[in-house]
């Protein structure tokens, strides 16, 4: 028996509460929210490479390449968030589309590395750039919305509301995205590419295509973060270890389904804020302790919680 | 037993009941009143304070370490109320005592603007100290000023922060670092009058590259005819340094500028001076006076070094200075490097201000915006030297700068220093509203040397 898909369902009902309990968390939580959705948007991208057989090493790349955009953007007057966003999502995608007739020869360890490599690149471009104030990076003003100029906790709020309609729409494009034919084609490319070759498909121009989304999720991630945080600097955009990261929540998260991305983000910025108050001098064993407990628990991620569940029922 | 007995209450018992229900809710209303009327009246029991810095990574050793060390001890002497005059006023801040809640500055300036929203609204925080990396001060300041919440930044160095923008609600208490360079370029011309040629090894970052450039325009500005032969930027952290000294050696520079610090600045020394390059060159080591007592003998005399600022060995002779040194000694059993200084200077700025605010007030205790007026253009003795808070619209301080020679007394088994000059404020900081950059650039307009 076909079960009926109800992930598109769930994602409107989470992001709709999620959307409405912002009015009401605290700020705090409501900012650590923001971020940790935009994290989950480049865990996403992520989640389409995986599912493909590649693991992106370097998507810090993109991440920083949107987050940069908007930064650039910002020394030049631009300050809509609607138009930033769409500004780091395009800067990420370009890049994407030309370093991806390089990197789809690749698979395996040597895609990794090669991305890892880019990344690294930018990063030492970006170290090299002290009009861009080398590793000190530099600060951006707060976005506008549609020309209101927000303050305080309405700028909180009117970020968090835009990232919650941003996941949406990404999540929604994902999925559709996986559930068509292309989309398909990922999990034939991951376990016999030859055999995808002789249905008539192009391996490298799926591959490409996925790699540019997977790229324009990371961009608009980076933008988001850029622009509520106020400041970047590559260390904490592009260095290897950002990278590691996102690496890091896509296996924790599971990749099941496009929500899990997002729960997945979530719950590593709640341990991580949670250990940095309770263990300022040993978060990153609690930390690294609980994640290595939750994977070695849950070995198909966070998101298994629910699917088994589902297999009993 | 009848029903008639049942009944619960009789009519007098009722009205004894209501009668003692009155007086409980008489009570509790005045117990209500108290309750919320107690805390703004009474007097504020405590002073809720976030301390920033690096409790992990390679930051922690040099700088983090001695930084929440100076902190604690400094705050033990305010709240114990043991500290030697002008702060000798009495237990804790205005009578109110500090309380810490201590947060690592590792993981980059994303979390830690995160973690300064935490601190705030999640633990209530009345105001922050901290902050050692110039990346996390950028990215805090205006956070800071978004979030109404008095910060001081302790120990950063970036003079961007006030350059470039201007906050009310941060301050920072050490002066930033283009003094550092420009006297050591001033004692440098000094100590070797023919001067001719230059190099410099600095980290390939922020810091590095800034120093470098300060010192290099310095040097141009201070003596137009001399010249930079090469300049190297190793990777931070990188801890081999054989190329290098080869391009040092063969630019047969007079001088050797460098900013190194931590394992660094090690590694650089114990290879440097293998290869002879000390016998060859005078090394300016700008950031080195936190190493010499541990690398001791190991450091060659006559190497030039700074503290960036009047800290450490080159804090003055003063009672409070005593306090200083013979409390941390006795409690860590180490030396305080000019991180422990530099905090310490932080809460004496606090203790100053908010208690000048607290008198200003009639005796109550001062909003943040009376706090921060009475912060502006302060000045304040410190442990080191005399702290003005004269840049930056009153938010960003100066003090003299100090530069020395590095000796090993062989006899007494000690690293000492030799030949301490100390530059005075005006000499080695721009005026207000130039940046440090055009201000060297510009040959140093203006600047008042004793």
């Amino acid at each position: 028996m076909i079960e009926k898909d109800k992930t598109l369902r769930t994602l409107a009902i989470a992001v709709a509460i999620f959307a409405v309990a912002g009015f009401f968390l605290p700020q705090w939580a409501v900012f650590m929210l923001t971020l940790a959705l935009a994290k989950g948007l480049v865990v996403l991208g992520l989640l389409i490479l995986w599912r493909t057989g590649l693991l992106s090493f370097g998507h810090a790349l993109f991440y920083c390449t949107g987050g940069y955009a908007v930064g650039l953007a910002g020394l030049w007057g631009l300050t809509d968030v609607v138009a930033l966003i769409a500004l780091g999502t395009v800067a990420s995608i370009l890049l994407a589309f030309a370093l991806g007739f390089l990197i789809t020869r690749y698979r395996e360890i040597y895609f990794a590395m090669l991305s890892m490599a880019f990344s690294m690149i930018l990063y030492g471009v970006l170290v090299k750039s002290e009009v861009l104030g080398s590793t000190d990076g530099f600060n951006i003003s707060p976005p506008t919305f549609l020309g209101v100029k927000l303050e305080g906790e309405s700028l909180t709020l009117g970020n968090y509301l835009v990232t919650c309609l941003l996941v949406w729409a990404a999540g929604w494009g994902v999925h559709r995205y996986l559930q068509s034919t292309m989309g398909h084609m990922s999990i034939g490319i991951r376990d016999n590419e030859i055999r995808v070759e002789y249905l008539g498909v192009s391996v490298r121009r799926v591959i490409h295509v996925k790699y540019v989304i997977a790229a324009a999720l990371a961009g608009a991630g980076g933008a988001i973060s850029a622009m509520v945080v106020g400041h970047i600097d590559p260390d904490s955009m592009a260095y290897w270890t950002v990278s590691g990261e996102f690496v890091f929540v896509t296996i924790l998260a599971g990749t099941g389904s496009v929500v899990a991305p997002f729960l997945g983000s979530i719950v590593f910025e709640l341990v991580r804020t949670y250990a940095f108050q309770y263990t300022p001098y040993t978060w990153q064993l609690i930390l690294g302790s609980t994640l290595l407990l939750l994977i070695l628990i849950l070995p198909d991620g966070l998101w298994s919680l629910f699917t088994r569940r589902k297999a009993r029922v | 037993m009848n029903i008639k007995t049942m009944h619960p209450l009789s009519s007098a018992e009722t009205s004894k009941i209501s009668t003692l229900a009155r007086i409980a809710a008489g009570l509790l209303a005045v117990g209500l009143v108290f309750f919320f009327a107690l805390p703004a009246a009474a007097q504020k029991t405590e002073l809720k304070v976030g301390l920033v810095a690096f409790l992990s990574g390679p930051a922690a050793g040099p700088f983090g370490i001695p930084f929440r060390n100076g902190a604690e001890m400094v705050i033990g002497g305010i709240n114990s109320g043991t500290l030697p005059a002008p702060y000798d006023t009495g237990k804790g801040i205005a009578g109110v005592k500090i309380v810490t809640i201590v947060i690592d500055e590792a993981g980059g300036s994303t979390k830690q603007v995160t973690e300064f929203r935490n601190l705030v609204q999640r633990q209530n925080v009345d105001l922050v100290v901290g902050y050692i990396s110039s990346g996390d001060c950028l990215a805090i300041a205006p956070v800071a000023d978004e979030m109404k919440v008095l910060t001081i930044l302790a120990d950063c160095g970036t003079p961007r922060i006030f350059e470039e923008a201007s906050y009310k609600y941060v301050f920072r208490t050490r002066p930033h670092a283009a003094m550092d360079n420009i006297s050591a370029a001033r004692y440098l011309l000094d100590k070797v009058p023919g001067l001719r040629t230059y190099a410099g090894i600095n980290q390939n970052y922020a810091w590095g590259q800034d120093s470098w450039r300060d010192f290099d325009a310095a040097m141009q500005a201070l003596k137009p005819m001399t010249e930079a032969t090469t300049e190297q930027f190793p990777k931070i952290f990188a801890g081999q340094y054989s190329s290098e000294i080869s391009a040092l050696m063969l630019s047969q520079a007079d001088a050797v500028h460098s900013s190194l610090w931590g394992g660094d600045l090690e590694s650089f020394i114990f290879q440097a001076t293998a290869r002879g390059l000390d016998k060859r060159t005078q090394l300016v080591l700008t950031a080195s006076e936190p190493y010499m007592f541990r690398l001791g003998k190991r450091m060659p005399d006559g190497v030039i070094i700074g503290a960036r600022g009047p800290y450490g060995v080159f804090a003055h002779d003063t009672p409070l200075n005593r306090w200083f040194r013979k409390n941390y000694v006795d409690r860590y059993a180490t030396q305080p490097v000019y991180a422990s200084y530099v905090v310490g200077q932080a809460f004496l700025a606090l203790k100053q201000a908010i208690e000048a605010a607290h008198a200003a007030n009639n005796g109550n205790w001062p909003s943040v915006d009376q706090i921060i007026s009475a912060m502006e253009y302060m000045e304040f003795e410190a442990f080191g030297s005399t702290v003005s808070m004269s840049l930056g619209k009153g938010h960003q301080a100066v003090t003299e700068a100090a530069v020395g020679v590095f000796k090993f007394d062989v006899d007494a088994n000690e690293a000492t220093i030799q030949d301490i000059k100390y530059y005075a404020a005006e000499c080695v900081n721009p005026p207000e509203g130039i940046s440090s950059v055009d201000w060297i650039n510009g040959g140093m307009q203006g600047a008042k040397c004793n």
